[in-house]
This record gives structure tokens, sequence and C-alpha cells, in this order.
């Protein structure tokens, strides 16, 4: 089986439209949530969410291109430029066959699908744009990133809501691994921020109106964001061969199915692709020094994950690190698994955990270390990060230094 | 239909029970709705009286509407349904 490295990541999100600048917005604490800036909001309940700011799709689309992206699509392609930009290859020729495209999404076209349906129905249009279809279909983001670098290698949309993200880095993972491919352009997009998409969520009953606070004893919810990140996993010794720069190592994955319940979290489940995970990366559990939680600030989730962990780690539960970024960049839903990854890469790389921001009180049934309101500096060999979906499909995927 | 008989029926449509055997007293847990029934629940009484229900499923006891048994959700009801007349 061949090692498999990370040489390149990008990402577009709430605290920031490229790696520098996010990681810079994790280590100091920065809450990229704040109120909606959509059409309709004075109709939602729910009216914060974590919006990519100064956003001019104008500034990097043409109109032909703009016609044919969703704002799915557009982070995605953002985020994959500037991973294959960083990892410094080429997809023409056999590397071009040999590599290919797996993203993650939930809503895929979603904010198109808002749009048109607001023109036939509401505004009583018998005639929709010709590409709405391309547009607004799921694998449309794959489909576009594959032809902008040539990728022509097994490529594929995965759709497992929360967990979409880590099931596709999962899935290149394992396609390096085995040698089905020499590079994967792999991660996950998501932009359901548009009234319906707000306004399913609301139905639910499980977002805070006032922002997320992970592991808090006074959390109320979730809160959205939107957002993508992509990354360049590649075999490892033709990543040596090349010279080129290695951000980390992928050494684990694991993936379940609870089979109880469409919304209750499990933590069987949970643990089992937890200790899954670290079993795939041969590593003794004491290991793992960071975890990037999953960590919603719904009080079903952060209780059952913290159960879960000191199920996997026992003793050294106390001992390791655990944080939610979703605190400050929100649920990226299908995308989410990919943004967080690169809080991983900070803390296995440069050595700097981010934080849980929001924390204002301890909550005995979370009572693990999980690095309130201020990042910290600490030597992590290995950091996993908790992917568990609606739908009970959990997904957990571990980094090591390179 | 009056307020009581309105919301008794929509809590006796999750519970699968007849409206007669659902009792003043009951808790939602007694009636065997769980959380997915409360929150189907609340819409069901938000589209009978076009009222905003303030409940938030992370946070019930937390919330602005008492869910503690049939008789407090008819009195939250009413007290919804009067504050936006």
């Amino acid at each position: 089986m061949r090692r498999v490295v990370i040489t390149g990541a990008g990402t577009i999100n709430p605290l920031g439209h490229d790696v520098a600048t996010t990681l810079e917005a994790m280590r100091e604490g920065r809450c990229g949530i704040g109120p909606l800036d959509i059409r309709d909001v004075d109709r939602l309940q729910i009216k914060i969410g974590g919006q990519v700011r100064d956003y001019d799709e104008t500034a990097h689309f043409n109109r032909q291109q703009i016609t044919l992206y969703d704002r799915f699509t557009q982070f995605a392609l953002l985020a994959a430029r500037e991973a294959i930009g960083q990892s410094g290859l080429q997809f023409d020729g056999a590397l071009g066959d040999k590599s290919g495209v797996i993203l993650g999404t939930s809503g895929g076209g979603l904010t198109t699908q808002d749009e048109n349906f607001r023109a036939v129905y509401e505004e009583g249009k018998n005639r929709v744009h010709p590409f709405i279809v391309p547009k607004l279909m799921n694998n449309a983001a794959v489909s576009q990133v594959s032809m902008e670098w040539n990728l022509r290698g097994p490529s594929f949309t995965v759709a497992t809501a929360c967990a979409s993200s880590n099931h596709a880095m999962g899935q290149a993972f394992n396609m390096v691994r085995c040698g089905m491919a020499t590079a994967m352009v792999t991660g996950g997009s998501e932009s359901m921020l548009c009234f319906g998409g707000i306004k399913a969520w609301e139905g639910l009953r499980v977002m805070s109106k006032d922002g997320c606070r992970p592991f808090s004893a006074n959390r109320n919810g979730m809160v959205q964001g939107e957002g993508a990140g992509v990354f360049v996993f590649e075999d490892r010794d033709h990543a040596m061969a090349r010279g080129a720069e290695i951000l980390c190592e992928v050494v684990g994955f694991a993936m379940c199915s609870d089979a109880s319940d469409i919304v209750m979290p499990s933590k069987e489940g949970a643990a089992r692709a937890i200790a899954g995970a670290v079993a795939d990366a041969q590593i003794p559990t004491n290991a793992v020094g960071y975890i990037n939680a999953h960590g919603t600030a719904t009080a079903a989730n952060d209780k059952t994950e913290c159960a879960a962990v000191r199920d996997v780690f026992g003793t050294h539960a106390d001992d390791l690190m655990i944080s939610s970024t979703k605190s400050m960049h929100g649920h990226l839903i299908g995308g989410t698994g990919a943004v967080e990854l690169l809080a991983c890469i900070m803390a296995v790389r440069d050595g700097v955990i981010a934080p849980t921001i929001n924390y204002e009180q301890p909550d005995p049934e979370c009572a693990l270390d999980v690095v309130p309101n201020t990042a910290r500096e600490a030597k992590v060999d290995v950091a996993i990060s908790n992917a568990f979906a609606f739908g009970g499909l959990n997904a957990v995927i571990a980094l090591r230094t390179a | 239909m009056n307020t009581q008989d309105k919301v008794v029926a929509i809590i006796a449509e999750q519970a699968l029970m007849d409206p007669s055997d659902i009792k003043l007293t009951d808790t939602p847990e007694m009636l065997g709705i769980d959380s997915m029934g409360l929150v189907e629940s609340i819409f069901g009484i938000e589209e009978a009286f076009d009222i905003i229900v303030p409940f938030n499923a992370n946070e019930p006891s937390e919330s602005d509407f008492d869910i503690s048994s049939v008789a407090a959700i008819v009195k939250a009801v009413e007290r919804l349904v009067a504050a936006q007349a």
C-alpha cells in the first residue's frame, strides 16, 4: 500500500478567502458568523450565519462562466485553484488520466434551485435559463474542477449531509493508497445560505438565533456557514520524487453507519468511526493529540461526541485536545469536514491548536479539554477530524506530521 | 372547535391516539411523543393557529413555551393567540 500526503490546500469560507487568512483567523479565535445578508431575511426566524463576505464573483469568473457556476461551484473552483497551485502539479498526459476529483456537497446548487423555483412559482414565469440543470446538479463542482485542470481519472460527488467532505476525502485517500490514482483533488463545497436553504433548517428547531457555542452548557444550536475546502492528496513517493512541499500525511480513515435514527446521533456509531480511523492508521490511541470535533453546538451532538471520545480513548481523553472550529466558521454542512481539516493540518504542521470560541459555561457532559476561546501552541503528531451526519453516517480521517 | 380541542387533536394525531384518550395532565413523554414528534406537533400548532411558537429543541425547558403537559401547551397557545390579537 502506498503512503498518501497532502501537497496542496485551498479554501474560501467565512473566515477568509484563502488558507493563510483562514488559519490566521483560527489562531486569533475570530468569529465569521454574523447577521445574514440575503433576500427575504425578514421572513426568517434564524437571521445569522457564516457567510463568505466581500465576495465578488465577477472578480474571478467571466459572464459565461457565471451562467454555469452556482455559488457552491465557484467556491470549489477557487479553493481548487489555490490547492493545485500550491501543489505545483500539472495534470497533463498520463498524470491527468491517473488523477481525479472527489468532492462532498449536501445541497449542491441549492441557491440556483431556490432562485428558479421563485421564478416559476412566485413570479409565475413559464421559462427558466437553459443551463439551470448543469448549474444546479450536485456534481457540477466536481465536473467544473476536472475540466479546469484536465483531471480525467476517477471523479464523482459524495452527498452524505454533514459528513460529505470526510467521506469524499476518505475515498480519495484510499484511491491513492491502493494505487488507483496518483493524485486526487478532494474536499467539499457548500452554499445553502439562501431563503429556502435556511427555512428548511429552521423548521427542524435545532438552529441557534444568537451564536454557535459548542460544548458550552448554554449552547442552543447550530449556525450554518458556507464555503469550500479543497486539497491535493498525492502518492508520497510521487511527491518526494518531484521535491514537492508536503503539508502532512493522511494516515487513516474509517466510516460506518449507526443504522438507528435519522437525526439523533449515536455514541456507539461515533466511537466505532473514531476507533476505526485510529486502527486504520495503525497507531496507538494515545498517539492522537488533537481532535477537530464535529461539535455542532446542538444539545445532542456535543454530549454524545464527548462520551464517544471518552469511550475510545479512556484516560487519554483527558490528555488530548478537542475543539470545534464551527464556533468560528459555522456548520458548512457538506463542506464542513474540508474546512475543518485545515485546523488539523495547522495542528500537526504548525503546532497550533484552533480554539472553541464562544465557550462560556462548562458542561459536565462535555468535560474534555475543548481549548476554550484561545488558540494554543502544542506539539501534535496525529490529529483526527470527526464528522457525524444526519442519517447516522459517520466518517473520521486521521493526519500525521510529515 | 375551541383552542383546547384543536391542540388536543394535533397532539392526538402525533401520538396516534383518539383525542378522547388524551388527558390534560399528560406529558408529551407519557403520550410517547419524542423530540421529532414534538417538533411536528409545534409545526401543526403554528399552522392551525397562524402563530409563531418560540421553541428550540436544544433547550426545550428554556424556550418561552411551556410543553410540560397538554394543559400547559394549551395555555401557552392561548397566550400566543391572545398576544397576536
